[in-house]
């Protein structure tokens, strides 16, 4: 088995699709300026990589601005209900291995009412592909804090600033075991496109989030870090095998100094390319990956990229083990006899 | 059959016999009781049983709340239900004899085991005397029998812990009542050697015991008499014991292989729902896909998921995690997709009491969800009728694209009854195919006569559409807030599932066609009220009873029937949910009989209620 290769099985007979065969009908309705018609874009450009045909991917999400999603895929599609889509999808993906599952989600959707759906999911490796727009706030209630808004940050929910922490999604989804975990930015659209296209290719629970602004209600919430000019100072691009070197003088890195990493530049006191951490997204454990997903502005550059992939039975192919284990072993089911199991009696006429 | 010095042991022949195993939690009256109910059903009675255990799986040794009990009802003829009062009460300790002795009638026997009367243990079972020696028993025949000596004795040489050895005692009195009911050792014994075989010494202990507790009724000369209940003379047919559970995870099956889709079975632990999940676990070779949810949410998205993935989708809980699932629920009425939920209803609210029975959810299927939301809802009457009714859930959740709910209680899913092996060429065909033609394809077009939406599984070239919990425009599914779509859609919806009246069965009337009163009631109290009503009638009283399987929507003619008698009485455990529908729906001066207790009705409070009502029907005969 290969993470590399998806439910591909493309009749080769119908011509390549295009970007245009994704998209639907429907009218996308998000507020003008949203980070998510990036998203969607990017992810209809991606969808025709993969060689899968339309009638076998599926799009499942739950309740928030990204709810909407589906809608705009010319997929099969499922609106669920807040926090379930991983559920939802759960359940399809276990009847169904042939089909490609995407669930589409918010901070508010997969880590406040949907953060138990997520977090089984992931430990199970349904074969799920979850892209979770990250815009630290409720847009779709209109402006309420989320379980990703900073500590104190003032809303329509909180006047006086919140009083919860936030969590880091992919500190969560690591914890919970996913098996591809990543991170892209709305605007940085070829990134974008090429982590979706990580994921698509991954057999196993990938989760992405993706940093994406709510020009309504959290205007800017990432432009400290995302912005074109300041960047490549402050976000670090993971690759794997390469050390981890960011910079718009590609002259800084991170250096592992005890637990902790340290951003460190290339030629002061004696700093070299040896001395800084090599990323290596496929450790079976997941400390570096997990101190990765610790790192955020201003104390450390944003790391984006793939930080974790590796490869672990899923959960449908488990599922259809045990059954065919059990068909080998004693063969197929035959209902009469287990309707006659055990002791049983006859009474004549 | 003779006694030691050679003389016979007479053997009275009875009609039904009713007796209850109880004891500590942790005595194993559960297994001796089943393993009584195996040996019953192989025999060829009738037989009706009624576990009564507490949710603690080990409560504190000796106390009255670890009181564990087992009754089987067994006779030569068709029963109901598993008896109203033990003729017979096996005792284990002060604390099982306290709590089951208001349940014996007069010259009940009681068999007790003297040893564990210890001043400890009548102390835990708060007796400030001995009963056995303080004269309180004396409306009772008491047999007073050493149990845990006797059976150390018989168990000594084995090399087995103190502990051990007290395990063995339920299987001498079980053995006991083998001799006592006239029943042959074999079944048990062999049950014993597949159980413990990998552990000969426990194997050969269990048999001693067994064999000590029969010889022991020989031998012993304290019962002048043993009792022999003949065959039952039941329908033809081969048969097996069945109980509510394990006839509901094998309906489900068996509708699944009908309708030639895989099943999918998604479930939370929960009390008393558990078991169904566990059956269907070892159905693998039947490609039946289990999934242990996170929680009862996930259970029910995740039946919904298969459902839209072509698969029968099927959920089962109990009353606290009907109430998580409703959200779920109300998106596959929107979705119109065919789910099935099992609902193994408990005394509530809340937590209540998880491992007593009550029939409290029927307003909570019909109606516990946001805004108008109808689906249909069936209800088995007896374990064996789980079979029955796993398939009629399904048949309607297929043909009529809606999710089902199917009542079931504890008393149902936990008590037994002999089950008649159907032939599989004998059941109904169900189901309905994927849509598949690209060219009549519209979400939420509907079949002219039922109205069921197609079915339009993901993978079909051409299909590719969008669903989802937002509101849907009539025919295309898009999503829509029109105001006059809106209206004709929940009409829709609610029209889609009254129309299933069409479809099924008239409401059956046990008795005479019109008459002084007519029992209804649904569900497990089917025995009960057959059985008291048959009992009128042969009294003489123009008593009919109907039983209502399908609760939403009605059979077509129950406003007929009820309006042919002069009184209606409906007997529920709960405080008049169907009865209040019944008024609601007919208009009808329906009374209730309820007793929320977390144990079914007695057969003798059904006929004492009827005939105190039958007595006020006729005052001028004063």
């Amino acid at each position: 088995m290969t993470t590399e290769t998806t439910a591909s099985e493309a009749t080769p007979a119908r011509p390549a699709l295009t970007r245009k065969d994704f998209v639907s009908d429907q009218e996308v309705r998000w507020c003008p300026g949203c980070g998510d018609y990036s998203i969607l874009a990017q992810a209809q450009k991606v969808m025709p990589d993969f060689g899968v045909p339309r009638e076998k991917i599926v799009f499942i999400s739950g309740i928030g601005c990204s709810g909407r999603f589906p809608y705009y895929m010319n997929t099969y599609g499922f609106h669920g209900i807040h926090g379930r889509a991983p559920a939802i999808a759960t359940g399809l993906k276990a009847v169904r291995p042939d089909l490609m599952v995407w669930v589409v989600t918010g901070d508010g959707d997969a880590l406040s009412i949907g953060g138990n759906h997520i977090l089984h999911s992931m430990r199970r490796n349904v074969d799920i592909k979850v892209v979770m727009h990250n815009n630290r706030i409720y847009g779709l209630t209109k402006g309420q804090a989320s379980p990703t808004s900073e500590f104190g940050k003032r809303t329509k929910s909180s006047p006086f600033g919140t009083i919860d922490r936030p969590i880091q999604p992919l500190t969560v989804a690591l914890a919970a075991e996913a098996t591809f975990v990543a991170r892209s930015v709305d605007t940085h659209t070829e990134h974008l496109q090429a982590t979706l296209e990580r994921a698509g290719r991954h057999r196993g629970s990938a989760f992405v989030e993706v940093l994406q602004n709510c020009n309504i209600f959290n205007d800017g919430a990432f432009r400290e870090f995302t912005d074109r000019e300041v960047r490549d100072d402050r976000m670090l691009v993971l690759e794997h095998g390469k050390p981890m070197i960011f910079g718009r003088e590609r002259n800084k890195g991170i250096r592992l100094r005890g637990l902790h990493p340290e951003v460190v530049t290339l030629g002061e006191d004696g700093v070299t390319e040896a001395d800084l951490l090599v990323h290596d997204e496929r450790a079976e454990d997941p400390y570096l990956a997990l101190m990765l997903s610790r790192m955020w502005w201003p104390d450390y550059p944003v790391p984006v990229g793939v930080f974790r992939a590796i490869e672990r039975p899923t959960h449908d192919a488990l599922l259809q083990a045990q059954i065919d284990e059990a068909i080998a072993r004693s063969g197929e089911g035959d209902l009469a006899a287990l309707f006659a199991a055990g002791d049983t009696w006859t009474v004549g006429e | 059959m003779t006694d030691l010095k050679g003389r016979p042991v007479p053997a009275h022949e009875l009609e039904r016999v009713t007796i209850r195993f109880a004891g500590d939690s942790g005595d194993g009256m559960q297994l001796a009781g089943m393993q009584f109910t195996r040996t019953t059903a192989v025999y060829g009675n009738d037989l009706s049983t009624y576990p009564d255990f507490p949710a603690e799986i080990r409560a504190p040794a000796g106390s009255l709340p670890g009181v564990s009990g087992f009754q089987i009802s067994f006779a030569a003829s068709d029963i109901y239900t598993p008896g109203d009062e033990p003729d017979v009460l096996v005792a284990m300790n002060p604390a099982a004899l306290k709590t089951n002795l208001p349940d014996l009638p007069p010259g009940a026997a009681i068999i007790v085991n003297s040893d564990a009367f210890t001043p400890q243990n009548l102390a835990k079972a708060a007796y400030t005397s001995n009963p056995l020696t303080d004269g309180s028993l004396k409306a009772y025949r008491v047999f007073e029998v050493p149990i845990s000596t006797l059976n150390a004795r018989a168990v000594e040489g084995l090399g087995l812990t103190a502990k051990q050895v007290d395990l063995t005692k339920n299987f001498f009195a079980l053995g006991l009542m083998f001799w006592l009911y006239d029943r042959s050792l074999e079944p048990t014994l062999q049950w014993i050697d597949r159980k413990f075989g990998h552990r000969p010494e426990i194997a050969e202990a269990n048999k001693r015991a067994l064999r000590a507790g029969y010889n022991f009724g020989e031998t012993a000369e304290l019962f002048h008499t043993r009792y022999h209940v003949p065959p039952a003379r039941l329908a033809p047919g081969r048969y097996r014991n069945i109980t509510g559970n394990e006839a509901t995870a094998l309906g489900f099956l068996t509708a699944a292989k009908l309708a030639r889709r895989d099943l999918f079975y998604a479930s939370y632990p929960i009390t008393p729902a558990s078991d169904i999940l566990h059956e269907l676990s070892t159905y693998k070779r039947f490609g039946v896909r289990t999934f242990q949810a996170e929680d009862e949410i996930a259970a029910m998205s995740a039946a919904i998921g298969a459902a839209y993935g072509g698969a029968l989708g099927l959920t089962g809980t109990s009353g606290p995690g009907m109430a998580l699932k409703s959200e779920a629920l109300n998106l596959a009425v929107m979705t119109e997709l065919p789910v099935v939920v099992i609902d193994v209803q408990r005394a509530g609210p809340s937590t209540g009491m998880p491992t007593k029975t009550e029939q409290s959810d029927l307003l909570f299927a019909l109606f516990g969800r946001n805004a108008e939301s109808p689906l249909p809802v069936v209800a088995p009457a007896t374990p064996a009728e789980c079979f029955d009714y796993a398939i009629e859930a399904v048949r309607i959740a297929l043909k009529y694209m809606t999710p089902v709910v199917y009542l079931s209680d504890a008393f149902l899913a936990t008590g037994a009854e002999p089950w008649r092996i159907p032939d599989l060429a004998d059941l109904p065909t169900i189901g309905r195919p994927n849509h598949t033609d690209p060219a009549t394809f519209a979400p939420y077009a509907r079949d002219p006569e039922t109205l069921a939406r197609p079915w339009a599984v993901p993978g079909t070239p051409g299909l590719e559409h969008r669903i989802g919990g937002l509101e849907k425009a009539d025919v295309t599914g898009n999503v829509s807030y029109d105001p006059e779509n809106h209206h004709r859609m929940t009409l829709l919806r609610a029209e889609k599932v009254a129309r299933i009246a069409n479809d099924i069965p008239d409401l059956q009337v046990y008795g005479p066609a019109e008459g002084d009163l007519l029992i209804v009631g649904w569900g497990s109290t089917f025995g009960a009220i057959r059985t008291a009503v048959d009992r009128l009638q042969a009294a003489g009283q123009r008593v009919a009873h109907a039983h209502l399987r399908h609760l939403n929507p009605f059979p077509r003619n129950t406003g007929e029937v009820l309006r042919s008698y002069r009184r209606i009485l409906v007997p529920e455990v709960n405080l008049g949910q169907l009865r209040l529908l019944l008024r609601a729906h007919f208009l009808v001066d329906a009374e209730g009989f309820n007793l929320v207790r977390g144990k079914p009705f007695k057969i003798a409070e059904i006929e004492a209620r009827a005939q105190e009502l039958l007595g006020q029907a006729r005052p001028s005969r004063r």
